[in-house]
C-alpha cells in the first residue's frame, strides 16, 4: 500500500494517526478527516469551477470565430480570477421589497444542490465518495434542490421577469426530469444496481454500445436540467432579461453563474460514467487512481464541450415548443425504449455477447426510426393544416 | 447519547419547529418552504434509520414535485398569498383540547406496547434494501398486485386532476 | 458509520463554500444603497404595478403530470435493479406497469392538456 496506490487511505491513515496522537477518540478524528477530504474535494472543484470559465469562454469564442479573453496571463488564463475579483468588489444590491432570507439563501442552495452531486461520484476504483445504492436517484434528489432555489431566487426577487423566468425554468426543469429518471433505469438494469461504481464497473462494454438512444436522451434532458441552450428560456435576453437572477449582482450572481458551469461539468461527468464507462478505459484506471481520476475527468470535459457545442449551435426553442417536445416525443419514447431494453435484456440473456450488442443496437435503431417516422408524418399533417388554414384565410381577404 | 441521537434529537427538534412554522406563518410561499425544511428533515430521519432509498425518493416525490406543486397553485392565486384575517379563530382552545387528548391516548396506548422495548435486528452485512425491495415487487409471492395497483391509482390520480382541470378551463 | 454521514458532510460543506464567498464579496463591496439602485429592473422602464403576475393554470397541470410519471418511474427503479435476476414474469409485470401509466399520459394528451395554449 503505497501513495502512489491509493494515495486517499495513505493521507487518511496519516492524518488519522496525528488526531488521535492529540488524545482525539477514533470516531471524532474520523470524521474530523473524512470532513477535511470533502474540503479538499469541493475546493479542488471550485478551483476547476474557476477554469471552466475560461474554458467556457475561450470554446463560444471559437465557435463564433473570435479569439476569446487572451489578454491577461497567457492564452487569458489569469482572466477568470480578474473577473473572480470584479464579482468581490462589486456592491451586493437588494432589490426593494425583496424576500430577505429567501432572495440571499437562494443563490447557496443552488451552489450546494450541485457541490453535493459529488459526493456520489466515483472518481477512481479507491476513491468511491460515498457508494450509495441509491446513487442514480439521488442526483435527481439534488436536482430538486437546484429546482427550489430556482424557484426561490425567482419568486423573493418581488420582480416579474424573475418569477417569470423561474416559472418556465422549473416547468421545463421538470417535465424533462420524467425522460431523464426513464433512461437512468436503463444503466440501472443492465448493471442490476444504481449505484455509481457498479454501473462503472458492469461497463466492459460501455453502455452507449448497448443503447445509444438511451445516451442520446439523457444528455438532452440533461442539457434541459441545466437550462442551457437551446432550453435556456429562463435567460431569454431579448424578452426576460436575464431570468431568475436578473436581481442578483456581485458574488451572489457569481454563484449562480459558478454553480450552471459546474453542473453541466457534473453532467459531463454523470453521461460519461452512465455511457461512457466512467474512469475506465481499457484498463488504464488500475495503474494508478491519479491516472483514473485523469480519465474520468477529461470524460466529463468530453461531456461538457459536447453540451457547449449544442449550446452555440442551436437557437432557443418557445416554452410550448420545449413541453410539447418533451412530454409528446421524448417522454413516451423514453419508456417505450425501457420496455424494449427490459424484454431484450431477458430474451437474450445468456446470449453470446456479440449477439447481445447486435441485438440491443438494433432495437434501439427500430425504436428511433419508428418514433422519427411517426414524427415525419404527424409534423407532415401538422403543415398541411397550418397551410390549409392560411390558404383559406387568404381566400377570404 | 451516542453521536446518531444527538443527531436525531436536533433534527428531530428542526423537524418539529418546521412544522409549526407551516401552519402558523402568514405568506404562503413562506409556509410552502418551511414545509420543504420539514420534509427534508424527515428526510434525514430516513438516513438514520439507515433507510436510504427512502430518504432519496422523500426528497425527490416531496421536495422535486409536491413543493413545487404547492408552490406552482400558490403562485396561481392572485395576491391572496399573504393571509390577513385573525390567525385563530374562538374554537382554537377546543382544538387544542383536543390535539391534548389525542396525544394523550396515543401516549398511553403506545405505552402498553412492548414493540418498544425490542431491540432492533442488526442488518445482515451485504444486506440491499432495494434489491429486497425489487424482490417484494417483483416475485409472484410478494406483492405483484399491489405494484399494479399503484400503478392503476396513479392513473385515476391523473383522470382525476385532468378532468378537474378541464372542468375550470 | 452510516455512509450517510459523508452525504451530510458534503451538504455542510457544500453550504460553507457559498456562504464564504458571497460572505467574502460582501466584505470588500461598497455599499451604498439608494432607491434608485434598489428599484427592480425591468427592462429599462419603471417597473409597472407589483412583482406578481397571475400565471397560466397550464403550469400547474404540467407540475401534477409530472408527479405522477415521477412517483411511477421512483416505483420502477427497485423493479430495474431486480430485473437482470428474474424471468419473463417481471418483464411483463413492468411494461403492464408502464402501459397502464402510459394510458393516462394518452388521455392526458387526447383531452388536450398537454397544450400550452
Amino acid at each position: 500500500m503505497t501513495f502512489w496506490n491509493d494515495p486517499l487511505k495513505v493521507a487518511a491513515d496519516w492524518l488519522t494517526g496525528i488526531f488521535t496522537g492529540w488524545g482525539m477518540p477514533s470516531v471524532g478524528a474520523n470524521v474530523l478527516v473524512a470532513f477535511l477530504g470533502v474540503l479538499m474535494l469541493i475546493t479542488i472543484l471550485m478551483v476547476i469551477d474557476i477554469f471552466l470559465v475560461w474554458i467556457e469562454r475561450k470554446v463560444v469564442a471559437r465557435f463564433q470565430d473570435r479569439i476569446g479573453p487572451n489578454r491577461v496571463g497567457p492564452f487569458g488564463l489569469i482572466q477568470p480570477f480578474a473577473d473572480i475579483i470584479k464579482l468581490m468588489i462589486k456592491e451586493d444590491t437588494t432589490p426593494d421589497g425583496a424576500d430577505k432570507v429567501v432572495y440571499n439563501l437562494a443563490p447557496i442552495l443552488s451552489m450546494m444542490s450541485v457541490l453535493i452531486l459529488w459526493a456520489v461520484v466515483p472518481l477512481a476504483p479507491v476513491m468511491l465518495g460515498v457508494d450509495l445504492n441509491a446513487g442514480a436517484l439521488f442526483i435527481i434528489a439534488a436536482g430538486s434542490i437546484g429546482t427550489l432555489s430556482i424557484i426561490m431566487a425567482g419568486w423573493s426577487s418581488n420582480n416579474k421577469f424573475s418569477v417569470i423566468g423561474a416559472f418556465r425554468q422549473v416547468a421545463v426543469m421538470i417535465s424533462f426530469e420524467v425522460p431523464m429518471l426513464a433512461v437512468l433505469l436503463i444503466p440501472t438494469i443492465f448493471s442490476g444496481s444504481m449505484g455509481m461504481n457498479a454501473i462503472i464497473q458492469s461497463q466492459s462494454i460501455w453502455f452507449v454500445f448497448l443503447s445509444p438512444l438511451a445516451a442520446l436522451i439523457f444528455l438532452i434532458a440533461a442539457i434541459a436540467e441545466l437550462g442551457r441552450a437551446p432550453f435556456d428560456l429562463a435567460e431569454g435576453e431579448s424578452e426576460l432579461v436575464s431570468g431568475y437572477n436578473i436581481e442578483y449582482s456581485g458574488m451572489k450572481f457569481g454563484m449562480f453563474y459558478a454553480g450552471e458551469l459546474l453542473h453541466a461539468f457534473t453532467f459531463g461527468g454523470f453521461w460519461s460514467i452512465f455511457f461512457f464507462g466512467g474512469y475506465r478505459f481499457f484498463g488504464l484506471e488500475l495503474v494508478s487512481p491519479f491516472l483514473a481520476i485523469a480519465i474520468i475527468l477529461f470524460k466529463a470535459l468530453v461531456g461538457y464541450w459536447v453540451i457547449m457545442w449544442v449550446k452555440y449551435t442551436v437557437m432557443r426553442i418557445r416554452i410550448d415548443q420545449m413541453l410539447a417536445f418533451n412530454w409528446k416525443f421524448l417522454t413516451p419514447v423514453a419508456f417505450v425504449l425501457v420496455m424494449v431494453t427490459a424484454l431484450m435484456n431477458t430474451l437474450l440473456r445468456g446470449a453470446d455477447s456479440w449477439l447481445f450488442i447486435t441485438g440491443m443496437i438494433l432495437s434501439n435503431i427500430i425504436v428511433a426510426w419508428v418514433s422519427m417516422e411517426i414524427v415525419r408524418s404527424v409534423s407532415k399533417q401538422e403543415r398541411e393544416r397550418v397551410e390549409g388554414v392560411q390558404q383559406v384565410a387568404e381566400a377570404h381577404h | 447519547m451516542t453521536g446518531e441521537q444527538v443527531i436525531f434529537l436536533i433534527v428531530g427538534a428542526v423537524t418539529l419547529i418546521a412544522a409549526l412554522m407551516v401552519v402558523t406563518v402568514r405568506d404562503l410561499v413562506h409556509a410552502a418552504l418551511w414545509l420543504v425544511a420539514t420534509l427534508f428533515g424527515v428526510a434525514i430521519i430516513y438516513t438514520l434509520l439507515n433507510a436510504g432509498f427512502l430518504a432519496v425518493v422523500q426528497v425527490v416525490v416531496y421536495i422535486g414535485a409536491i413543493a413545487i406543486l404547492f408552490i406552482f397553485a400558490v403562485m396561481l392565486t392572485r395576491r391572496q398569498a399573504a393571509d390577513t384575517g385573525a390567525a385563530l379563530n374562538k374554537n382554537w382552545w377546543a382544538g387544542a383540547l383536543l390535539a391534548v387528548l389525542t396525544f394523550t391516548g396515543l401516549f398511553f396506548m403506545l405505552q402498553s406496547w412492548s414493540g418498544f422495548q425490542k431491540q432492533a435486528a442488526a442488518i445482515p452485512s451485504g444486506f440491499d434494501a432495494i434489491n429486497q425491495l425489487g424482490d417484494a415487487l417483483t416475485s409472484p409471492a410478494g406483492f405483484v398486485l399491489p405494484f399494479e395497483v399503484a400503478s392503476v391509482l396513479l392513473l385515476a390520480a391523473l383522470v382525476g386532476a385532468v378532468y378537474l382541470a378541464f372542468n375550470k378551463k | 458509520m452510516n455512509e450517510w454521514l459523508y452525504v451530510g458532510l458534503f451538504f455542510i460543506v457544500g453550504l460553507i463554500i457559498p456562504v464564504g464567498a458571497i460572505g467574502v464579496g460582501w466584505l470588500l463591496g461598497p455599499k451604498k444603497p439608494n432607491p434608485i439602485k434598489q428599484s427592480t429592473y425591468e427592462c429599462g422602464i419603471e417597473p409597472v404595478g407589483e412583482g406578481w403576475v397571475q400565471f397560466k393554470a397550464q403550469y400547474y397541470i404540467f407540475a401534477l403530470v409530472f408527479l405522477v410519471f415521477d412517483v411511477e418511474t421512483v416505483f420502477l427503479f427497485p423493479w430495474a435493479v431486480k430485473l437482470g435476476q428474474l424471468g419473463m414474469f417481471a418483464v411483463v409485470e413492468g411494461i403492464v406497469f408502464i402501459l397502464i401509466l402510459v394510458a393516462g399520459l394518452v388521455y392526458t394528451w387526447r383531452k388536450g392538456m398537454l397544450e400550452w395554449a
